[in-house]
């Protein structure tokens, strides 16, 4: 009795989830094999499955953590140069699997690492500091990279901020990032299905860790600090834990962006704060705290305005009436009364048919 | 030995002395009460004795053990659980995952166990949501277990705290202003509980409140503070009787 009240309680939503990840990438598959998906379509694949990723990694900090952020563009700028880097020197060492995972879990532990050592200073303090340094933080990393220049030669790396040739490097030298023309040449590793495991390994990750002693930890803190703390849970243990993992998922989206593009630049239109607005749009459209609404209002808020280019000069009007639109359908009481009436009358009218 | 002795404990606030040269001994198993008018420091004296705030003077020792300036979460594992004047539970969180939380130090296992439940997830989870049943059930509140703990009725949200409290097996509790805000009903009802798990736990109490029906009712023992200091202390009966402690509530009879 306890085994199945449990198990309906909080296992369900969690493979529903799984299943419409699973049922959509099946579906993509086959309009793909099928020919019936346009190139510009297919293109948008896999951008779409990241940007799941950082807005299921930013429900983790906005949402059940309830510290707000706005520098995971920047999480994601460093997963990115990080496995670039990696898989740019390692290119034709090893086999392009094995390649692959490696630059994985290094761009993972790098971001996790670089949100760690935010969060040690940040993550004290109450109120909303996190979202100023992160912002901070974003705008920075991607400004830094867009500067600088990386090379490798025999003698060793070579770092500089002014040019290429300040690289003093040796004839024969690599150069790996070529200041604001950004990283050249990563193989292309990613593909659609990848990032659709890798999707499910952030959900299995992260609605498993909601739904477990450290999560409860973390919400409980999220709910009330003072009396989290009363009960005796360490609350910067916790806040740090929580902020560390959704930097390291940013980080893993951010391996799928470099290992899926030509030219990896550190500019703003990929890595700059209006990226982290943008996913913060996609986590509270899709509900602060529901994984499952993060993952669908990403999917639909990216394809949206891509898909309305044909539109031209009415396709941010369209967008942005459909965010307001999204807005009170999710938040109104009124609307959200609505809502309850019509999903229950629909369920009634499916038990009754299928008791008849 | 007495379970909680406070010695000279005091603090203050730039130029406000909100505490000063506050002494407290409460034996293991009494029931004791700390009474006083707004603004007397009893809530401040609570937070105090929690690490919500670190004493200027003073000290406190928990069963022989110095417990001064031990951070809140320290002191809960040396052996003291709160409540609080305004209910602090955790609101978005269903009322048993509000006990289970406070059995966060009970069963163990690593991050990596909960981000794949594999391992000790599973035994350990059945283990905790046994023992936070087993807490609800004392307090009658196991057949609401799964709502969450905001839409409870207000004097469930009380019992609730004290639950959650409970669920981390102090060896003192302090309850602050347990009955604020109840109809007599209500009040009643929170006197049984505070007796019931007295008797069940084998537990020492010490708590604030307002209502002195509540106070002479249950507690064997009160310390009265006005403007940061000890007023008068002993038995209920006596000290209520006090005329200083009554000009003290009721003010100077001129």
């Amino acid at each position: 009795m306890l085994k199945k009240k449990m198990l309906s309680r909080n296992s369900k939503g969690r493979f529903t989830t799984y299943g419409i990840v699973i049922a959509a990438w099946i579906i993509m598959e086959i309009f793909m094999r099928a020919g019936l998906m346009s190139s510009h379509l297919e293109g948008l694949l896999v951008p779409m499955t990241y940007y799941a990723i950082v807005a299921v990694a930013l429900n983790l900090c906005v949402g059940i953590l309830g510290e707000l952020s706005l520098g995971h563009a920047g999480f994601m700028c460093v997963g990115a140069f990080s496995s670039a880097l990696f898989s740019l020197v390692t290119d034709g060492v090893m086999p392009d699997g094995v390649r692959f995972l490696i630059a994985l879990v290094i761009g993972v532990i790098v971001s996790a690492i670089v949100g760690f050592l935010i969060g040690i200073p940040v993550l004290r303090l109450n109120g909303d500091y996190l979202a100023i340094v992160t912002l901070a933080f974003g705008e920075i990393i991607k400004n830094i990279i867009n500067a600088m220049y990386l090379g490798v030669d025999s003698k060793g790396v070579h770092i500089s901020f002014e040019s290429q040739m300040a690289l003093n490097m040796e004839p024969e030298g690599k150069t790996l990032i070529n200041g604001a023309m950004g990283v050249t040449g990563t193989p292309h590793d990613a593909n659609f299905t990848i990032a659709v495991i890798l999707l499910l390994l952030a959900l299995v990750v992260v609605q498993n860790f909601i739904d477990s002693r450290d999560g409860r930890a973390v919400m409980s803190i999220r709910d009330n600090r003072i009396a989290a703390e009363s009960i005796g849970i360490p609350v910067t243990k916790y806040k740090m834990l929580a902020f560390t993992i959704s930097a390291a998922i940013a980080g893993m989206a951010g391996v799928i962006f470099s290992h899926n593009i030509a030219t990896l630049q550190s500019t703003s239109q990929y890595f700059g704060y209006n990226v982290s607005i943008m996913i913060l749009v996609y986590v509270v459209l899709g509900g602060i705290g529901s994984i499952r609404g993060s993952v669908i209002a990403a999917v639909i808020l990216y394809l949206l305005p891509e898909l309305l280019r044909g539109l031209n000069k009415y396709r941010m009007l369209i967008y942005s009436v459909v965010l307001i639109a999204v807005m009170i359908i999710n938040w109104a009481p009124k609307a959200i009364e609505k809502r309850t009436a019509f999903f229950d009358s629909i369920r009634k009218g499916m038990k009754r048919n299928g008791t008849a | 030995m007495a379970l909680l002795e406070v010695k000279d404990l005091g603090i203050s606030f730039g130029g406000l002395q909100a505490v000063d040269n506050f002494n407290l001994s409460i034996e293991k198993g009494e029931l004791y009460g700390l009474i006083g008018p707004n603004g007397a420091g009893k809530t401040t004296v609570f937070n105090l004795l929690t690490g919500v705030y670190k004493p200027t003077a003073g000290k406190v020792f928990l069963d022989g053990t110095d417990i001064t300036g031990h951070r809140t979460e320290e002191i809960n594992k040396d052996g003291i659980a709160r409540t609080f004047q305004n209910i602090r539970l955790f609101q978005q969180l269903s009322v048993i995952d509000n006990v289970e939380s406070a059995l966060h130090s009970f069963e163990k296992y690593s991050t990596f166990e909960a981000m794949f439940h594999c391992g000790r997830y599973a035994g350990a989870e059945k283990k905790l949501r046994e023992k936070a049943l087993e807490i609800l059930k004392v307090f009658d509140l196991d057949m609401m277990s799964e709502i969450l703990s905001s839409n409870l009725p207000y004097g469930q949200q009380r019992k609730l705290e004290i639950a959650r409290a409970m669920a981390t097996e102090p060896k003192l509790l302090l309850l602050d202003e347990p009955a604020a805000g109840m109809n007599p009903n209500e009040t009643a009802e929170l006197m049984d509980t505070i007796s019931l798990i007295r008797d069940k736990f084998d537990i020492t109490i010490l708590l604030i409140e307002h209502d002195m029906k509540l106070v002479s009712g249950i507690c064997e023992k009160v310390t009265v503070l006005n403007f940061g200091k000890v007023l008068a202390e002993g038995e209920t009966k006596k000290v209520l009787a006090d005329p200083e402690v009554i000009r003290a509530y009721l003010g100077d009879d001129e």
